[in-house]
């Protein structure tokens, strides 16, 4: 990736000899440039510094810092300063860097839910804190009006915080009632109030016990594991923002002839659309003018790029590669065949049969357990004594008791740590159940095109070519930005080949490069172009005037990390598939190359998607990993789904996993990682019922003092989450 | 048991000083990159722009 350097206007000589340019540049922008890069690569400390100094660096930036949990660079800059520029220091630096959309940006810094959440945290740390330390002197022996006024100032601060801090579970709590459903919110209001009520009640009627501390810390804990939650998915969140906001939704439309760029929505059926080279095809539509070659890999996972000629229909998401297009539109937006292919992605989403989190599963059994067992406590000791205080006051002692404070904190205290870990190895957690699914997942499927190989091309080789043949193609391949002239390129200098001076040489778009040696006519480009005859294969040919024309094959070159995470996975026993749109010989060949042995060539969306289908009846679970759109469906229908960052942005809503560097090597400790993170959070589990079978019997004996409830929640909580921190 | 009187004002006066503190910094964006400034602290280099 390369960037243009544009010099900065204080330095270029014009603006010497016209002092009043710079001024007018100032007076006409807006005075600072605010730009947001995502840099996915960054991980230490020592990141930070060299990309700050690197970026500080230059004249034009005003001040730049680095976010290191969001991985991304803000930085403040003179107007003048473009992106790219910005992306050119980066990459010099060693970082990858992509630009990120100005107005996503502005709505994920404005983090409100998580300050409120934050603060109703932070309220109810303070309010704990301060009451329990009005309770340590009553437990340790204040009596008489001494106690009384220590339980009224307890009061005091308990109601208020409660009426703040308590609110998430007041109204989900609420919510769920009014739908007639029971969740883990339920219970949590129930505890919390019924303990104030009757603490106060004591108070006023100068008690011994009352719960103000303990139902302040379990809001205070209750809390905490609600804003770790949120936390994970924020990050997550915005991170899946920053992908969208990769791609900005542009396009040229020829209006009586003049160029204009309009967003991609504004298009209509007939428009006249000009797609250069590099660029996506916006919409469906015939082609008017120009000849080039389009990759339709995205959409078919075929590598060859297809000729391109006026006639042709092309559909929304191919991409042009060599020469300008000329489009009429025939579809646009939902009308798109692009879009038409994301709907079998609902279509799949509806049969995948809802998971249960482990999480969901213990509410259900936890939360009508807790008030029959309350509603039982009350009953037994009203019929025992006759007496409603004593009796409120043990079914009180029991909700708090079984109160699911470690319950609570089990899951996204493990979630948290697991995905943090992840995050740093480059795999961003979108699905708060992904984690356990990607656990149990046995057998992986993955795509070949952009997926196990990088959707660039490779030379497979040039030996059968002499010194003289090397210099002509070099000579060719430099005219030309086509991916397969680019390869040879790099192969070719990278030999140490020189370049043969050739007259004339110049891009035939959709066909090839030609030019002039020592007079005779030399090509580079297309079989039938040159005069040979096709091959299979992915190649391009040249030829000399006069001679048999030469073919120079090129393979898919893997993406990094592919070999080791497709090793790694079978060395865990988990059983690799290929599934590939592609021909077959190149199927076979890149699955001999990695060592799988199982491999469909020539997939159809839909026979990947019913493929998968298939394996979930025999009782398999699919994790797909595929990046195009003939991969959506499959992606859906899998019971996980990873995809790369460089994946359609259909496949990516798709999938609940996204790998955010360009190595595919983290996949196999991602399913470590996972297996631990369930094991953790099943262990969390067993501990919170250990707890509540040891005090549950003391609570409903009678015997549960304020101070017992207040030890038994806080041990469980810190226990819980000192287990999930043992992740790492 | 007079001293009282005192203390628990001072304690609430203090522990409300310390959340109104936590209210500023949460205003302030300091906790938006935790991991970052992990690593910061680390760093030789004077940071003299600190974030705002």
């Amino acid at each position: 990736m390369t960037a243009t350097m544009r010099p900065s206007i204080s330095a270029c000589p014009a603006c010497i000899a016209a002092p009043g340019a710079e001024d007018i540049a100032q007076r006409d922008v807006p005075k600072e440039a605010k730009l947001a890069i995502s840099v996915p690569g960054v991980h230490c400390g020592a990141c930070i510094s060299t990309l700050e100094r690197a970026l500080s660096a230059h004249p034009g930036v005003n001040s730049a810092r680095v976010n290191l949990t969001l991985k991304r660079a803000l930085v403040e800059a003179d107007p003048y300063v473009s992106p790219e520029e910005i992306i050119g220091l980066i990459n010099a630096a060693g970082y990858e860097a992509y630009e990120l959309d100005a107005g996503t940006l502005a709505a994920t810094s404005q983090d409100k839910a998580g300050r409120d959440l934050l603060m109703r945290l932070a309220v109810a740390g303070f309010a704990s804190m301060n009451v329990m330390l009005l309770s340590v002197s009553v437990w340790s022996g204040a009596d008489g009006a001494t106690r009384d006024m220590f339980h009224w100032i307890s009061a005091a601060i308990a109601f208020p915080t409660i009426a703040f801090s308590g609110q998430p579970f007041i109204k989900s709590a609420w919510s769920a009632l009014q739908n007639k459903c029971l969740n883990m919110d339920v219970p949590i209001v129930l505890a919390i109030s019924l303990a104030l009520v009757t603490s106060l009640w004591e108070t006023m009627l100068s008690g011994h016990h009352a719960y103000f501390d303990a139902s302040l810390t379990l809001t205070f804990f209750l809390l905490t594991g609600r804003y770790l939650d949120y936390r994970t998915r924020a990050i997550a969140r915005s991170a899946a923002q920053e992908l969208a906001a990769l791609e900005v939704p542009r396009a040229v439309r020829l209006e009586a002839g003049a160029e204009r760029t309009v967003p991609v929505s504004e298009l209509r059926v007939g428009d006249l659309i000009l797609v250069r080279p590099g660029g996506r095809m916006p919409v469906d539509g015939e082609i008017l003018e120009g000849f080039s070659e389009i990759d339709r890999s995205l959409i078919t996972g075929e590598t060859r790029p297809i000729f391109a000629e006026p006639g042709m229909i092309v559909s929304a998401g191919e991409v042009n590669l060599t020469g300008p297009l000329t489009l009429k539109a025939t579809a646009v937006g939902q009308d798109t065949s692009l879009h038409r292919m994301a709907d079998l992605v609902a279509i799949a989403e509806s049969g995948r049969s809802r998971y249960t989190s482990l999480a969901d599963a213990a509410a259900k059994l936890y939360a009508p357990g807790v008030h029959i067992l309350a509603a039982l406590a009350f009953v037994g000791w009203y019929l025992y004594s006759w007496d409603v205080r004593i009796s409120l006051n043990i079914a009180s002692a029991v909700l708090i008791i079984t109160c699911p404070c470690a319950l609570v904190l089990a899951v996204p205290a493990v979630t948290t740590a697991a995905s943090g870990h992840l995050f740093k190895k480059g795999l961003l957690i979108k699905d708060a159940t992904a984690l356990e699914r990607l656990a149990q997942a046995d057998t992986v499927v993955f795509d070949k095109t952009g997926t196990l190989t990088a959707g660039t091309p490779e030379v497979r080789e040039l030996d059968h070519l002499g010194t003289r043949d090397l210099m002509i193609a070099l000579g060719l391949a430099t005219v030309s930005l086509h991916p397969l002239s680019l390869a040879l390129r790099g192969a070719l200098e990278a030999r140490g080949v020189k370049a043969a001076v050739l007259e004339g040489a110049r891009e035939v778009p959709g066909y090839g490069a030609e030019g002039l040696w020592q007079g005779r006519q030399v090509r580079l480009g297309r079989a039938q172009w040159v005069g040979a005859k096709a091959s299979g294969n992915t190649a391009a040919w040249l030829a000399v005037d006069g001679e048999p024309p030469l073919e120079i094959t090129f393979s898919d070159r893997l993406r990094p990390g592919a070999q080791e995470a497709v090793t790694a996975l079978q060395a865990s026993d988990l059983e690799v598939i290929m599934m590939s749109g592609d021909s077959a010989g190149a199927v076979e060949a890149l699955a001999q190359r990695l060592g799988i042995a199982q491999w469909v060539a020539e997939a159809l969306p839909g026979d990947k998607a019913a493929r998968i289908a298939q394996l979930h009846e025999e009782g398999k679970k699919v994790l797909m990993v595929g990046d195009g759109l003939n991969d959506t469906a499959a992606l859906a229908a899998a019971h996980v789904s990873v995809s790369p960052a460089s994946a359609l942005d259909a496949a990516r809503v798709a999938s609940d996993i996204v790998l955010l560097g360009t190595d595919l090597s983290p996949l196999a400790e991602a399913i470590k990682v996972a297996g631990k993170a369930t094991q953790r959070i099943r262990e969390n589990f067993q501990v919170a019922t250990v707890y509540n079978i040891i005090a549950v019997p003391l609570a409903i004996a009678g015997l549960c003092s304020p101070l017992i409830a207040a030890l038994a929640m806080s041990t469980s909580s810190i226990t819980v989450s000192l287990n999930a921190l043992r992740l790492k | 048991m007079s001293v009282l009187s005192y203390l628990i004002p001072i304690s609430l006066l203090l522990g409300g000083a310390g959340l109104l503190f936590f209210v500023f910094t949460v205003r302030t964006n300091q906790y938006d990159d935790l991991e970052g400034d992990a690593r910061r602290i680390l760093n030789s280099d004077y940071d003299d722009r600190p974030k705002s």
